[in-house]
């Protein structure tokens, strides 16, 4: 055996144990996934049939495409109110805030970040609910008559989001700005392009690279999440991870899960497949 | 003009920071209400519902299933992620870029989606819901990240110091025990406590994978079913203040490790 044969060897030695837990407990797994959405659960006993009765389903009946139309919905209404309030704190801690003043201020944008899952649903439920801080702040500043239906709304469920993703975007958005060297945007003031200019046709799209990342991780956590939506969107609609639930935990109908899961899968891949082609447009 | 927009830029930065510091400040307060409902107005100070918290024995056997569920799992994430980053980035196989592909593709798999395969896989087996499970689950999710951790923490520096090692007669196992891992000390801890954060924080894998024995974020979600409730909030507080606790302790002993080596 040659020394480089010897060395490749061991690489694969070393990495085994590695490649050996992801093929048996997250291959493994997911090709049951894949194939459970193939069989059909009839009158409570599965069925090992192959059909694609579960993707139809999925597609055709009211419910089940629904849930992916909202799913869809709230995911991208999430994207862009985030990277619309992320970008401007992002920015400003960047190049408005002194250095030191700004790295305290990122630290203590992603500070709530580490609040438990589950609890940070709660917490808005708190904020949000008819005798929470919003509507008893705004009912003694006078500006409604009567408390408001917040919680168990959509609305709900996009404040939630976008709270956890603002700060999220944040991270990512001002790591990409502060890659931008100053000499870029001196340049342009030099050249006498005004301070809107250099925002728009030097800084934004320098930046991108940051948006798109954070668009795209914010894109797959939201639209994967069951909590937020089951917390604070409650019953008012059905997002596709609390259909998915539904199935597994009412009707113990696991390949009509596995199906919307793949469905789930599907869309986060296309979603992959857009931003990569945008975000190596960008780079070039 | 520039004052207006230094001005207009503090005002954002003070409503973003309220919007991301509301729902926190909220929990934390009402969780010291003297009274039954944590909403306006407060009353208090009071710690009654920390101590109802310490009293409630299902609460504390979660509390306790986690850290043991956190600590298990971040152990072997860090482990395998620690040999898998040694192998790609010491021996190069010849397929090196592959296996960091393969490894690191959970992370774009949703945990909704990977609970259901482990629940699916768990049926077909006949075994049962356990947290034996849960810990299986979470190093599904951490080790993409403990490997990427470590990875990233792999130096020439380092190399060059196990080559000496090894042109000096050392065996593998001694440059690895020796050389290899204290060089790598802070990036493993850090592997590890990333892991364990996300492992205790975690919920839809142990809700899919435990029936009798939950972990923490399950229990939370049981005693949801309640409605409002300043116990709630109590233990939200705590596991905060342990996270953010834990985070800062693994920082400042990170840079304190790293500081020294440099």
């Amino acid at each position: 055996m040659s020394a480089e044969e010897r060395s490749t060897a061991r690489g694969w030695a070393y990495s085994g144990p590695a490649l050996a837990w992801t093929l048996v407990f997250f291959v493994a797994p997911m090709g049951l996934v894949l194939v459970y959405s193939l069989y059909t659960r009839v009158g409570g006993a599965l069925d090992r049939t192959i059909t694609f009765a579960n993707y139809e389903r999925a597609l055709n009946t009211p419910v089940f495409r629904t849930a992916l139309v909202n799913s869809i919905e709230v995911t991208l209404i999430t994207v862009v109110v985030s990277v619309l309030v992320a970008y401007p704190v992002a920015y400003l801690l960047a190049y408005r805030v002194p250095p030191q003043l700004g790295r305290v201020l990122l630290v203590l944008a992603v500070l709530p970040f580490w609040t438990s899952y589950v609890v940070r649903s709660y917490s808005w439920l708190l904020v949000l609910a008819r005798s929470g801080v919003v509507n008893r702040t705004l009912l003694e500043l006078g500006l409604i008559s009567s408390p408001i239906t917040i919680a168990n709304t959509r609305a709900a469920t996009v404040i939630g989001f976008v709270h956890f993703f603002t700060m999220l975007m944040t991270l990512t958005i001002y790591a990409s700005l502060v890659q931008i060297p100053e000499s870029y945007r001196k340049a342009a003031r030099d050249l006498g392009a005004s301070g809107w200019r250099t925002l728009l046709h030097v800084t934004i799209p320098l930046s991108l690279p940051g948006v798109v990342v954070g668009a795209f991780l914010t894109f797959v956590l939201a639209i994967g999440d069951y909590v937020t939506p089951q917390i604070l969107g409650g019953a008012s609609e059905l997002l596709l991870p609390q259909a998915i639930v539904l199935q597994v935990q009412r009707s113990a109908d696991f390949p009509m899960a596995a199906a919307l899961s793949m469905v789930l899968l599907g869309v986060i891949a296309l979603a992959y497949l857009l931003s990569a082609r945008r975000f190596s447009l960008t780079t070039r | 003009m520039r004052r207006l927009g230094t001005v207009v830029g503090a005002l954002y930065l003070a409503l973003v920071y309220l919007f991301i510091f509301l729902p926190v400040v909220t929990l934390m307060l009402f969780s010291f209400q003297d009274g039954r409902v944590p909403v306006p107005p407060f009353r208090g100070p009071s710690l009654q519902w920390y101590e109802a918290l310490f009293a409630n024995a299902r609460m504390m056997a979660a509390l306790r299933n986690s850290v043991v569920v956190g600590m298990v799992s971040a152990a072997i994430a860090t482990l395998l992620g620690f040999l898998a980053a040694y192998g790609v980035a010491r021996y190069r196989p010849a397929a090196a870029r592959a296996v960091r592909g393969f490894l690191v593709v959970p992370i774009a798999v949703s945990y909704l989606v990977i609970s259901l395969g482990l629940s699916i896989g768990a049926n077909e087996l006949a075994v049962g819901r356990s947290l034996a499970l849960v810990v299986i689950g979470h190093v599904v999710i951490n080790l993409p990240l403990a490997f990427l951790v470590v990875l990233s923490q792999m130096g020439e520096h380092q190399e060059r110091l196990e080559k000496a090692a090894r042109d000096l007669g050392a065996s593998e196992i001694k440059v690895l025990a020796l050389i290899t891992v204290p060089t790598l000390l802070p990036g493993l801890l850090a592997a590890f406590a990333l892991s364990f954060t996300l492992s205790w924080d975690e919920f839809v894998i142990a809700l899919f994978l435990t029936r009798f024995d939950v972990t923490l974020p399950v229990e939370i979600w049981s005693s949801l079913r309640t409605g409002l409730d300043p116990e709630t909030n109590a233990v939200g507080t705590l596991v905060f203040v342990l996270s953010i606790g834990l985070l800062a302790l693994t920082y400042l002993i990170v840079a304190r490790l790293s500081r020294r080596r440099v």
